[in-house]
């Protein structure tokens, strides 16, 4: 792994991989939030009802 | 550590800790009034929706016993260990939206930051969907569920792209942008359902709102904090 200059943007990463990485992880997160809270599948709607009403994600 | 491990870590973590913490609020404040407001379900006029009708209890039975070709948790441990599993799978993917957005200012440079990112994300995934579409228990009628979740979706968006204007725009006129980004969802509504009567008290209702609102508050402030924290952890130079 390489060195980082510090907390703040890394000088080696260039920015287009930078890009990338970000878009990778937040479409990641899309997915996740996607299958717990806006799946209509059935049972994963069964599972993951607490939560969905608790979160206040749209339900039912 | 490639950025892409960082944010992931950073966000596992985050998530973790607020999900459990979460769940925890949510186990003791939200969902017993869930489970009150099943019992009303099928003793009202329930909303019967057109298109996803996965969720159908009929009347009579114990609260929460689904048709039998349809797989549903048991009540106690195993539907409440699952709500501690999704609430912190849940944290998990809103810390990915919220380090990965900060990545791109430049990355969280503490607890304080991360505070002030998960107060920003407080107000775009739950004030402002929350506005139009509050909080609902079960029994309670609303409209297709499609055009809610495309309405919950862009008004997130909206919210969050309107907050960034404001928060980075460097001129007035993003700042109004920004503020008209964030009303705009409003200005179209919400849908709502053909009528509101529900068979669901007013007051169970109310309490359940305040909680859900309450419980998201306290779950976005450690999700932001935590991330703020650990990201100049992962991200300083290490082996």
């Amino acid at each position: 792994m390489q060195n980082r200059a510090g907390a703040t943007a890394a000088s080696h990463d260039s920015l287009a991989s930078r890009t990338v990485q970000i878009t990778l992880a937040a479409l990641l997160g899309v997915f996740v939030l996607g299958g717990v809270g806006f799946s209509h599948i059935s049972a994963v709607h069964n599972a993951t009802h607490d939560v969905r009403h608790a979160n206040a994600f749209p339900c039912h | 550590m490639s950025l892409f491990r960082t944010i992931l870590f950073v966000a596992a973590l985050a998530g973790i800790g607020a999900g459990l913490v979460g769940s925890a609020i949510h186990l003791f404040t939200t969902v017993p009034l869930i489970l009150a407001a099943e019992t009303f379900e099928g003793a009202g006029e329930a909303p019967a929706l057109a298109t996803t009708d996965a969720h159908e209890h009929a009347p009579g039975t114990a609260a929460h016993s689904h048709d039998e070709e349809e797989w549903g948790p048991a009540d106690g441990l195993e539907r409440n260990g699952l709500t501690i599993v999704f609430t912190v799978l849940t944290g998990f993917g809103f810390a990915l939206l919220l380090v990965a957005a900060s990545e791109v200012m430049g990355g969280l440079k503490g607890w304080h930051q991360g505070l002030l990112w998960g107060l920003a994300g407080f107000a775009a995934f739950t004030l402002a969907p929350g506005l139009g579409l509050p909080p609902e228990l079960p029994a309670m009628p609303a409209a297709d569920l499609a055009a809610r979740q495309a309405w919950w979706i862009a008004t997130v968006a909206a919210t969050a792209g309107g907050l960034a204007l404001i928060a980075f725009g460097r001129s007035p006129l993003l700042a109004a942008l920004g503020v008209a980004l964030i009303v705009a969802p409003h200005v179209i509504g919400a849908p709502q359902p053909e009528s509101h009567e529900s068979p669901i008290p007013e007051a169970l209702h109310h309490s359940f709102v305040v909680a859900s609102v309450g419980a998201s508050f306290v779950f976005w402030v450690l999700l932001g904090g935590l991330a703020g924290w650990l990201r100049p952890r992962f991200a300083a130079p290490s082996a």
